[in-house]
């Protein structure tokens, strides 16, 4: 059986990155000019890592499907980016970071690449200020911090509720410096097709413009994959409409191992879905549990009264409600980590207590937040801190101040006001801790091929902390690939120019060209949306936020069953050389309805529950998760044979020198 | 509900453009516009007609991508939301909505309602940016205290998402609420300082010259704008254009 080397440098553990930094190749700037790197995807990691390297002197060429960088789904991330900077002086410290991290991961991330990870969280603050990024400040100017789930410091740097918004378009200005300077190439309205490999290693990217269809060929010495995760495998999820796992699956599909595909993260605080037309949901920012808390009714006349309209949750007395995971989790509270909080509120609802029609939603209130900060301010203005009319606007305004755009957006979606009445969330498909397998370097199983930020496996082992997601991103990005890439690169400054006039670039793009024919073709009856929804359905019923051995058996047969269906009665209209977005869809779909049965024999080959993996066998007998340390702890690496059934399971091995493994509480 | 839509079908940039009418029923008022538009798209490829094309991609309102003229106004009748988080609860049954792309000569038609706004990147590219490298190697976050108001502020021009709705409902199709965001988040930070000058000409030079309109002040743009930029920021830039002028 292959194995995989995870090249992870030998010494202690706070000095492996420095040493590594220090020992391996580099490349001298003369030479960086004949080095060309494409980067596929801009959003956190692509972006960063494309200014980057244009800024260390390599050619750059880079992709989006968005008609712009800066539409890349990280805009979208709301909460906040941490960094182990103890602005606070509340005990924050980089092992700190680095163990919450591993815990919070539930022992199945790779130690060396977490403890890199929480040491450069802090550059990367420094960083984004001096671009103009515009923080959260207190009245000292200094920069303001709050909390999130799984930890007990406030090491959270956030702009209100759009700090992915404000970090991309950092690391897009980073980047339109070096586009600007001609340093940066960069394709928009472009898809990657698939990586083109030359005696072995990637040499290239055969990509559509989406513009008008045409077939493209780019060579360059190394390609770098930072195209997000798959979370749309469930066809409804919090990602954007375009998010896709194509680029990571057609390079999965030529030679790099996907590793633990079934590690998802379902996130607690979501807009439950309200009808079959639901296109995609919306996140809840984590923060918001940083002063909401959530209940649901105790008793279940209470529920019915509200399902029927009959009754207001404001009419629910204090003591008929159940804070349950301030019950359940008195050490953590409503911030314990995002798997738990998902399993709970699961829990609640399939026990009859979800307060919507659908009876999938739990209550988010601000009430008592409201009033505490009404009181605060009350003092600090020296008004009466007893007129509850009063007190409750100056509360109000806090929490506007606070997390105004996410309850504006409430709003809009729902239609009910949160400064008067509970939220009600429902967890949903998030983030996906599993990708495309990565060594120390972030450099897949294919030579020169590399793959950062959500699209790698790499850093959140089986469940990711909250704003853990922005700092790998960038990590990845501004601070590792750009450093890693070079020891490869230094291997290739004799190589000239690729040149894509070859038989492979031939081939790879014929297989395209194959494809797109055979779609367009067809003349099925089914629309594509079809089979992305019946698809997302076997995946929440069957590998959602629980799973079984049964019923992941079932999920295997029927989506294979659903994937021959595709390919014989799929209706993709219009032409293959124009704007066809049905035709860049049934590529992408192609490719879900493949992953999606590689997740589903993933999950069942793991018989351990762990992080937001849910094996209904393997429970504690008050319904925790429980793991299996003895027999899984490694990870699951699955090499390309053909069909997914066929994937191929190699280990690695995960060794904890500095961590003790521990059953995970927040007790 | 039931809607009739009248909508604007153009093959590509070169083709001539028409409105098409198309009925639509069933249309429940918790569903997003966008959500309407695939329900009207499922049934088009059903019956054969080639499916709208549409922009979009978060559908939380922050992406930007996209980019209907609703109604005569950009993102349609609501305020402070883009065309994804506007819901049909805002229309009545039995209403007739035309629905147009967002028209501007600097946004040429990609198709249908998909307009190619690549001259928003290529002003960003002119001088959308603070020019520090990403080493990392910078002095610490801390150690420049800024005002929180003014901390706030350049948040507030910050948060432009670059939809276009602004030149869409500008009767001039000027970009001058767009540009002047940029160059207030940078000029309310001391770290965008040391370059304001050149900035606020570069951006300027290259608004020009992708062929936006002049601004006249009607102040459609602020009002229209899916993310509340404030005017102010166009009083800020003028302001920072006539002191940079005079340094040359």
């Amino acid at each position: 059986m292959a194995t995989l080397d995870s090249k992870i440098p030998k010494g202690p553990m706070a000095d492996k990155w420095t040493n590594h930094k220090s020992h391996i190749n580099l490349v001298s700037p003369a030479n960086k000019r004949l080095i060309d790197v494409i980067v596929v995807g801009t959003g956190l990691a692509g972006a960063s890592a494309s200014a980057t390297l244009a800024e260390l002197g390599y050619n750059v060429k880079t992709f989006c499907f968005q008609d712009s960088p800066r539409r890349a789904h990280s805009i979208a991330a709301q909460g906040g980016i941490n960094a182990a900077k103890n602005y606070q002086g509340d005990g924050d410290s980089t092992y700190r970071l680095f163990y919450d991290t591993i815990k919070g991961g539930d022992y199945r991330s790779r130690e060396a690449n977490v403890h890199r990870l929480a040491e450069v969280s802090t550059n990367i603050i420094d960083q984004c200020v001096a671009q103009g990024v515009p923080f959260a400040r207190d009245y000292g100017g200094l920069l303001d911090n709050r909390s999130f789930g799984g930890v007990l410091v406030s090491r959270t740097f956030y702009a209100k509720g759009q700090t992915g918004q404000q970090l991309l378009l950092g690391a897009y200005s980073a980047m339109n410096r070096q586009i600007g300077r001609g340093k940066i190439k960069m394709y928009n309205r472009h898809e990657m097709m698939d990586i083109v490999l030359v005696d072995g290693k990637a040499r290239g990217i055969i990509t559509r413009n989406l513009v008008n269809g045409q077939i493209e060929r780019h060579g360059a010495h190394a390609v770098v994959i930072a195209s997000g995760g798959y979370g749309n495998v469930f066809f409804l999820s919090t990602n954007a409409m375009g998010s896709n796992v194509s680029a990571g699956w057609k390079i999965h599909k030529k030679g790099a191992h996907f590793a633990n595909p079934c590690f998802t993260q379902i996130h607690p605080t979501c807009i439950p879905v309200s009808g079959d037309h639901q296109s995609k949901l919306t996140l809840m920012s984590e923060s918001l549990r940083n002063d909401g808390r959530i209940w649901v009714p105790k008793n279940i006349e209470d529920v019915n009264a509200i399902r029927e309209g009959k009754l207001k949750p404001t009419e629910i007395a204090e003591e008929n409600r159940d804070y349950y995971l301030e019950r359940r989790y008195p050490a953590f509270g409503n911030l314990v980590p995002r798997d738990v909080a998902s399993r709970a509120a699961k829990e609640r609802c399939d026990a009859g207590h979800g307060v919507n029609k659908t009876g999938e939603a739990v209550y988010l209130d601000f009430a008592s937040a409201i009033m505490r900060y009404g009181k605060e301010q009350a003092h600090v203005k020296g008004l009466n801190e007893n007129d509850a009319v009063l007190v409750k606007k100056l509360g109000q305004d806090v929490v506007r101040a606070k997390y105004g755009n996410l309850f504006q957006m409430y709003e809009k979606i729902v239609d009910q006001n949160p400064y008067e009445t509970p939220m009600m969330i429902y967890p949903a498909v998030h983030y996906t801790m599993g990708g495309v397998w990565v060594d120390y370097n972030l450099m897949t199983s294919i030579p020169g091929c590399y793959a950062i930020g959500e699209a790698n496996f790499s850093d959140h082992g089986a469940n990711r902390l909250g704003a853990s997601a922005l700092m790998q991103g960038l990590a990845d990005g501004y601070f590792v690939l750009p450093y890693t890439i070079g020891d490869y690169l230094a291997g290739d400054i004799r190589t000239g120019a690729i040149d894509t006039n070859t038989p492979e670039f031939e081939a790879a793009e014929k297989a395209v060209k194959d494809q797109i024919d055979a779609f367009v073709n067809n003349n099925g009856k089914n629309s594509v949306d079809s089979y992305h929804k019946k698809l997302g359905k076997i995946m929440w019923n069957k590998c959602g936020m629980s799973r079984n051995a049964e019923g992941l058996k079932e999920a295997i047969a029927e989506i294979k069953a659903l994937r021959e269906d595709f390919y014989k009665n799929v209706n993709v209209p219009g032409e293959a050389n124009e704007f066809n977005e049905q035709l860049a869809k049934a590529g992408r779909v192609a490719d879900f309805l493949e992953l999606g049965e590689l997740f589903a024999k993933d999950a069942l080959e793991r018989t351990e529950s762990c992080g937001g993996h849910f094996r209904e066998e393997s429970k504690t007998p008050e319904g925790e998760a429980l793991r299996d340390d003895e027999n899984f702890t490694f990870v699951s690496a699955w090499e390309y044979k053909g069909e997914p059934s066929e994937a191929v399971l190699v280990k690695e091995d995960l060794n904890y020198e500095e961590i003790e493994v521990k059953t995970r509480s927040y007790k | 509900m039931n809607l009739t839509l009248k909508i604007w079908r153009q093959a590509n940039a070169d083709a001539t453009g028409s409105i098409e009418t198309y009925p639509i029923e069933n249309v429940s008022p918790d569903m997003s516009f966008l959500e309407m538009m695939d329900v009207l798209n499922e049934e088009l490829i059903g019956k054969g007609i080639d499916p709208v094309a549409f922009d979009h991609d978060c559908r939380e309102g922050i992406c930007g991508m996209c980019s209907m003229y609703i109604n005569g106004e950009a993102h349609g009748p609501d305020r402070l939301v883009t065309t994804c988080q506007l819901h049909m609860r805002k229309f009545k049954d039995g209403d007739t909505i035309t629905i147009e792309p967002f028209r501007a000569n600097a946004f040429p038609v990609v198709k249908d309602l998909a307009v190619d706004r690549s001259a928003f990147d290529r002003i960003q590219h002119a001088g959308g940016f603070v020019s520090v490298n990403t080493s990392g190697n910078t002095q610490d976050a801390n150690a420049i205290p800024i005002d929180k108001h003014d901390a706030d502020k350049a948040f507030d021009a910050a948060t432009c998402i670059g939809c276009g709705a602004c030149v869409a409902s500008c009767k001039n199709a000027s970009a001058m609420l767009f540009v002047s965001a940029k160059v207030s988040q940078y000029a309310l930070l001391p770290q965008g300082k040391v370059e304001a000058t050149d900035r606020v000409l570069n951006m300027v030079k290259q608004m020009d010259e992708e062929g936006f309109g002049n601004c006249t002040n009607t102040g459609a743009c602020e009002v229209e704008c899916p993310k509340g930029i404030s005017l102010e920021n166009i009083a800020r830039m003028n302001r920072e254009y006539l002191s940079a002028s005079f340094k040359g």
